[in-house]
């Protein structure tokens, strides 16, 4: 019986899936950027985010993969579909953006681009003889309850004070006569 | 492809097109969309120095999911903000939103 795995080797197939997840997330990216209507841009943001959720798999931790999804492209993307739906700005039509704009910014992003790509070609990183690949979703949570138990509980004061206070800034907004 | 560099390369051009679309972009949304990407490719690093650097299995994955937190409320606060600010100057441009004349 012949499978797939005859034809192609399995990790010419992962290369092919790393990739395929490293191209959705740059072609998001510039998604999420070049056009100029907002709804397009935040479907380039999901689109990047699936991609990174793909590459967070590739390198093994399944929690954080979901997580990225769950909370970016399930939560966050819905977010600002709520509130570009829920408020007119989307008919304003925004103008063109400028030349002379889009061009000053080309040249501080790629400038910054040079700078840190000289940094990661020249850093001389340190190896670890034997890399701990204990990725698992046991461990993660084991750690997170207790040695960054911290962390946990900044997470959440700080989603409940963001909530409250979004729904202050939002509900006291009084309309300009 | 199982290097630390390449994954290095991915969030650096995540950060760098962030901040392309954060100069360019004249709405107040679409600058905070690039917002997301930038902490996005932060994220990315951490993931990767984590995973080929670290001998604490897990302290950059936390640390990925505190930015995932900070960017959650940060989206929620923002948007509330520019709702609030649309309101009251019926504009979502950059430029447009201003009060002091001169």
């Amino acid at each position: 019986m012949n499978t797939i795995a005859d034809f192609i080797p399995p990790i010419l197939v992962a290369q092919g899936a790393f990739w395929l997840m490293v191209v959705l997330t740059l072609a998001g990216a510039v998604l999420a950027v070049i056009p100029s209507k907002i709804v397009h841009n935040v479907l380039g943001l999901a689109l990047a985010m699936f991609g990174v959720t793909g590459i967070y798999l590739y390198l093994g931790s399944q929690f954080v993969a979901m997580m990225q999804l769950l909370i970016y492209v399930g939560a966050i993307c819905v977010t600002y579909i709520f509130a570009i739906m829920l408020s007119p700005p989307l008919e304003l039509d925004l103008p063109k953006p400028s030349l002379l704009k889009a061009a000053t910014a080309l040249i501080v992003s790629v400038i910054a681009f040079i700078a840190m790509i000289q940094m990661i070609l020249n850093a001389r990183w340190a190896p670890l003889a034997a890399p701990s690949r204990d990725w698992t979703t046991k461990t993660l949570g084991q750690e997170l309850l207790t040695r960054y138990f911290l962390v946990f509980e900044l997470i959440s004061l700080l989603l409940a004070v963001a909530i409250i206070g979004a729904i202050l800034i939002a509900g006291l907004g009084r309309e300009r006569e | 492809m199982e290097s630390l560099s390449s994954y290095l390369v991915l969030g650096a051009l995540m950060f760098c097109i962030g901040i392309f679309g954060l100069l360019q972009q004249s709405s107040l949304i679409g600058m905070l969309i690039a917002t997301e990407l930038i902490l996005n490719g932060a994220a990315m690093n951490f993931m990767a120095f984590n995973m080929f650097l670290t001998p604490d299995p897990t302290v950059g994955q936390i640390f990925t999911l505190l930015i995932m937190g900070v960017a959650a409320a940060e989206a929620a606060i923002a948007l509330s903000i520019i709702i609030a600010v649309y309101r009251r100057f019926k504009e979502i441009r950059v430029d447009g939103v201003s009060e002091l004349k001169g």
